[in-house]
């Protein structure tokens, strides 16, 4: 697989670049990829818990969600 | 209002990149416009657009943004943050070939003061959930802009990505 590049574009000279990354800045790119992906399952697990407890509580309370926006409207 | 709209250089993605950095910035004009069509390989539907000044990688930037996806709207904000970030770009769960867009306006760019800029982004797809994010941000470096750079948060961006610098004169 070809290593991840940066462009840099010089607007004085009118030049561009295509750079190679640093294994240290591969690093932060993995890094970054591995905190989005957890940012993406902690956001899909606290979905997951509202929606049950809302569904807990519809039962709890005997009425349907239609119903409890009826109620709050 | 702007009566000069200028060019100051652009760029395609030929292959992927992780960043895309427009350096030596000419001082000569008032105002700075970036549009941007892009899109990033990461594993979502869409993926956080950032930008960053001077490489500056101090504490520096503020946003406020406001986000819609169809059903919510919501506003979020961060203080001293080490990077602006100013929107979203569709990511590869996202329609394939779909790509967002978004525009950056950065006045006074050459200021030695803190230079409030805002962007408009879209990430379009053909699916069921678009996003829109707009931000209002602040830089508070104290040099003029002279160089820039744009990042998603995580992946690259795709072959096709486009990026246009434009000078902005007597707005």
């Amino acid at each position: 697989m070809d290593k991840p590049t940066k462009v840099i574009i010089n607007c004085e000279t009118g030049e561009q670049e295509v750079i190679e990354l640093t294994a240290e800045e591969i690093a932060e790119l993995e890094a970054a990829a591995a905190q989005a992906e957890a940012d993406r399952i902690a956001a899909e697990e606290e979905a997951n818990a509202k929606a049950t407890a809302k569904a807990d509580l519809l039962e709890k309370l005997g009425i349907t969600e239609e119903e409890a926006k009826l109620l709050l409207s | 209002m702007a009566n000069t709209y200028t060019l100051i250089s652009s760029n395609t993605l030929s292959s992927s990149a992780a960043s895309v950095t427009f350096s030596s910035i000419p001082s000569t004009y008032t105002d700075l416009v970036l549009r941007i069509s892009s899109r990033s390989s990461a594993g979502a539907v869409q993926r956080i657009m950032n930008i960053e000044f001077n490489a500056d990688t101090t504490t520096k930037y503020s946003d406020t943004l406001l986000t819609g996806d169809g059903s919510t709207a919501t506003s979020t904000r961060e203080s001293a943050v080490t990077i602006a970030l100013i929107g979203y770009m569709p990511a590869s769960t996202a329609t394939a070939n779909t790509f967002g867009n978004a525009e950056i306006y950065i006045p006074s760019y050459n200021s030695t003061s803190s230079k409030p800029f805002s962007s408009a982004t879209v990430s379009e797809t053909n699916a069921t959930a678009a996003y829109i994010r707009n931000a209002a941000a602040l830089y508070t470096g104290t040099s003029g802009i002279s160089s820039l750079r744009i990042t998603p948060s995580s992946g690259t961006m795709d072959i096709g990505s486009s990026f246009y610098l434009y000078g902005i004169k007597n707005s």
